[in-house]
């Protein structure tokens, strides 16, 4: 026999999520009568959350059925999963704002630490660092990655195109630390143990940043239309000229993009910079000799290493990190405008 | 022939250029071997069973014992931790939010993806590790029983429990990121065929997504183990660290991982410390290589599976 089923009304669930609140904060604030202290909000929401979830089940049980009851209990789940999950992640942004906020000022951005003990100073030596650091990374990287990703979508056959094509993948899982490592064996090598330089953390970022570059560069080839190449083939253009010409401008705006957010994926590495590029308070404008301060360094150095006013230096730790995200973000943002507005070349 | 001749330097540009591109090609091959070649060079004087290393006077293996385990507790922890959550946040934006929420939410998870993990370890050790101190002292007094909360309770909050939650938001970004492009390939037309049979929505997602993306999830998982693997600063940052195989998981003294014993040590180390710190770089290497590989394994065979 079918079992008659009930229509909730709409705002039947709104409420229901109301009352469990109201009931999980009465509940929270009872023990406040004996011992007075803060309101527990954390307490309050799992608690309300645990409430709605069981009085949802239920109600729907009896109204409904099992299959919607089961139905609705999946919901409050993944909705529950969500929110946890969302929970720390705007905790950290919230925190990293906050508190970084206090230092970000005119000095942390114009001078190095060199001398200062206490307040003061700021990160110029580090920004410095990882601009230096970097943009040699990508020197590297760029090139070795784009020419990599052409020969494996335009010439890559056979078993060395395939060879590559897993090795990239390899490549992509290497821990950071190990690639500080090997670039600290290289150098160590030939220079001398106890070698720590800007450029050797180039080198190691390098390791880090190609196989981005192929893979993200590789997608975008492939998804330029074969009909452009033969058009160009069937002109008579050389494939050389084809690729130069027609397939990179066509994909231009893509590969850009990949290569501002394989940027963005390095800037922010600290562990093998820690290891082959030092610390330093002073300024070095040189990466191919001696110690050199990176912003991410720069955050792990002022945390580990707190001098006697300690509060100074966990808020240039904080100032440094939300410097930090600013950039990953403005990189982030700059790749996605770019392709929003390169969209209408592109076949898609 | 006039054209033959004016196609030669045509065919010279053809024959740089390929080779310039198949060269870069194999420099990418060059350097893994590289990398391979050196780290086992500097490794082998530590691996020597007579050397005197330092930091471990009994030998390599045993020295690198506790911190194997401490990585893969860590990283086995957290990836528990973040399934399913990945798994929530995956179908709530594929199949559950308003479509226009949906693709916001999907780029501020990209976003989240890229923030540096020395700023999820200050914001570990700042904020987070203060904030469960008081639950490790709850479970330890009314959990105790259980071997994984013996005490005595760290009293700053900085064990291995807490370094497997921040590992854990750390990996989240990218599973979720690949949970919901999975769930967003599953064929729109078996999931209609549910629709149509009077399945609910959860019936529908049991039926016909969570089928086709099973070995999708797999894959993300093991992507997400090999990045919980080798992270290092976060655990660095927050953890306190002692040479110790312990599932004791909110004591003061806690299993260390490879690479934050590699990120802390490595500064002051020199002679065969050294030698022994990029040995145990090159496990870390094998088995975050090991993983990986298991996962594009998962990836091809499902692939070559779908192609039927």
């Amino acid at each position: 026999m079918q079992r008659p089923t009930v229509r909730l009304n709409r705002w039947f669930l709104p409420l229901l999520a109301a009352a469990s609140f109201g009931i999980s904060s009465i509940v929270v604030t009872i023990p406040m009568a004996s011992a007075p202290g803060d309101f527990n909000f954390v307490g309050a929401a799992a608690l309300g959350v645990v409430i709605y979830a069981i009085l949802s089940f239920l109600i729907t049980l009896i109204a409904q059925g099992p299959r919607v009851a089961q139905d609705r209990m999946m919901t409050t789940l993944v909705l529950v999963a969500f929110g946890i999950a969302v929970i720390p992640l705007v905790s950290l942004i919230s925190t990293v704002v906050t508190l970084g906020l206090a230092r970000f000022d005119g000095e942390f951005f114009g001078s190095s630490m060199r001398n200062v003990v206490g307040e003061g100073g700021g990160a110029l030596h580090a920004i410095i660092g990882t601009l230096e650091i970097t943009a040699l990374a990508a020197l590297i990287s760029i090139p070795v990655g784009l020419l990599t990703a052409i020969y494996l979508v335009e010439y890559g056959r056979g078993r060395l195109a395939r060879s590559v094509t897993a090795l990239v993948d390899v490549m992509t899982g290497i821990p950071s630390i190990v690639a500080g490592l090997f670039a600290f064996s290289v150098f160590a090598l030939f220079l001398g143990p106890g070698i720590r330089m800007g450029f050797a953390g180039a080198v190691a970022l390098s390791v880090l940043m190609t196989p981005v570059v192929v893979r993200s560069s590789e997608e975008m080839l492939r998804i330029v239309p074969m009909e452009l190449r033969e058009a160009s083939y069937a002109l008579g253009v050389p494939k050389w000229l084809t690729v130069l010409k027609v397939v990179l401008p066509t994909a231009v705006a893509g590969l850009v993009t990949g290569i501002m957010i394989s940027i963005a994926r390095v800037i922010g590495e600290t562990a093998p910079l820690l290891i082959v590029a030092g610390f330093t308070q002073s300024m070095n404008y040189n990466p191919f000799s001696e110690r050199m301060m990176t912003l991410p360094v720069f955050v792990y150095y002022s945390y580990a290493s707190q001098g006697a006013d300690t509060q100074s230096y966990i808020d240039r730790a904080w100032a440094g990190a939300l410097t930090l995200i600013v950039i990953v973000m403005v990189l982030n943002l700059g790749a996605r405008i770019i392709s929003r507005i390169a969209r209408p070349h592109t076949s898609r | 022939m006039a054209t033959a001749k004016s196609h030669i330097p045509q065919k010279r540009g053809d024959v740089v250029f390929s080779g310039l591109v198949k060269a870069s090609g194999i420099a990418i091959l060059v350097t893994l071997g590289a990398v391979a070649t050196f780290l086992i060079v500097e490794s082998l004087p530590a691996l020597d069973p007579a050397a005197q290393i330092g930091s471990a006077p009994d030998g390599f293996w045993s020295y690198v014992a506790p911190l194997v385990f401490g990585t893969l507790l860590a990283a086995i922890l957290a990836l528990a931790f973040a399934t399913p959550l990945a798994i929530g946040i995956g179908l709530f934006i594929s199949h559950y939010a308003p479509r226009r929420i949906a693709s916001t939410l999907g780029y501020v998870i990209d976003l989240l993806a890229a923030i540096p993990s020395v700023v999820y370890g200050l914001w570990g050790i700042q904020v987070l590790a203060p904030a469960v101190q008081p639950v490790y002292q709850w479970l330890n007094e009314n959990l105790g029983w259980l071997p994984l909360f013996v005490g005595p309770v760290s009293g700053t909050g900085r064990t291995i429990l807490t370094v497997s939650f921040v590992l854990a938001i750390m990996i989240l970004p990218i599973m979720s990121a690949l949970a919901r492009e999975i769930f967003l390939q599953t064929p729109k037309l078996n999931e209609e065929a549910a629709l149509a049979l009077g399945a609910t929505r959860w019936e529908m997602i049991r039926l016909s997504v969570l089928p086709f993306a099973r070995s999708g999830l797999l894959s993300s998982a093991m992507l997400g183990l090999g990045r919980a693997l080798g992270e290092t600063m976060a655990v660095a940052m927050v953890l306190s660290p002692a040479a110790v195989i312990t599932f004791a998981l909110i004591t003061p003294t806690n299993p260390s991982t490879i690479a934050s014993t590699i990120a802390l040590d490595f500064p002051e180390a020199a002679g065969l410390d050294v030698n022994a710190l990029i040995a145990a770089g090159l496990v870390l290497f094998i088995i975050t290589m090991a993983v990986n590989v298991t996962a594009r394994g998962i990836i091809t065979r499902s692939a070559r599976k779908g192609a039927f």
